[in-house]
């Protein structure tokens, strides 16, 4: 295949990826529905993705690759338990709000 | 060329993150979600590694973003507006959110990067290339995260189950 990306030099993917996982961090830190917290996780290791793709790009190496596809697996896993969850605390409490799921506060 | 695209994708990206932070309703925070999985998908093809893009796009913004569509919709989330932290534990999200990109920012600053270029041609993200790597030296974990997953089946089944 050819390659179309010569002129992007590998900096601009170590930021971007970066500033896409300080923006999880964030939407993690600032919001309170518990729906967006689960896909501000999935933003996280979205970025850390990009950054195993484009690592394994530039040093032609397709380890980084096979990565990826573990950390998909692992991240619809995640996905699936973390949204069951979800649904039973709803059932329990009739609300997806961080601050209605304090049992275990001290 | 190629960089015009890159730069306007990396846009993309970030402008729909923002939005599924900031978005006041869960339902536009999963289509801003959809939104920022196709671009990044976007920078896979670009990076060369088709076989990823397709996944991608399959199992996030067909698979996992559905789950959450319906669990917004199942849970009648589009109702109400989400209420937020109060503005002084905003302001420290934004300030250790921008403090974290700051550090990066510093260690990506002082490291030795940049020094890889990519070569002309390269076949390393095409299916044959992965499928032979996956199933040559990482056939242990292939067939480990089968069971993973036949566990999060089970438990999400388990879970979601009512009581009776």
């Amino acid at each position: 295949m050819e390659n179309a990306l010569v002129s992007v030099p590998h900096n601009w993917y170590l930021l971007l990826s970066s500033l896409l996982f300080c923006i999880g961090v964030m939407g993690v830190l600032f919001r309170r529905n518990v729906i967006v917290i689960l896909m501000c996780i999935e933003l996280m290791l979205n970025s850390v993705n990009l950054l195993l793709v484009s690592f394994s790009a530039y040093a032609q190496n397709a380890d980084g690759q096979v990565f990826v596809f573990f950390v998909m697996v692992v991240a619809a896993a995640e996905v699936a338990v973390g949204l069951a969850l979800i649904v039973s605390i709803y059932r329990n409490v009739a609300s997806t709000d961080i601050d209605s799921m304090k049992k275990l506060k001290w | 060329m190629a960089q015009y695209i890159f730069y306007a994708l990396s846009i993309v990206t970030i402008l729909s993150a923002l939005y599924v932070v900031f978005a006041k309703s869960p339902m536009y925070s999963v289509i801003a979600m959809i939104v920022c999985f196709f671009s990044i998908a976007g920078h896979y093809v670009l990076l060369n590694a088709q076989f990823l893009a397709i996944v991608h796009i399959i199992v996030y913004a067909g698979a996992i973003m559905v789950l959450f569509l319906f669990v917004v919709m199942l849970l009648n989330l589009n109702q109400e507006p989400d209420k937020s932290h109060g503005k002084l534990l905003r302001v420290a999200a934004a300030i250790s959110g921008g403090m974290l990109f700051l550090v990066l920012l510093l260690s990506l600053n002082t490291s030795e990067t940049g020094t890889f270029i990519l070569p002309e041609k390269s076949d390393i993200g095409m299916v044959e290339h992965v499928g032979k790597k996956l199933f040559n030296e990482y056939v242990l974990p292939f067939e480990i995260s089968s069971v993973l997953l036949l566990s999060a089946i089970i438990g999400s089944v388990v879970l979601a189950k009512k009581e009776s």
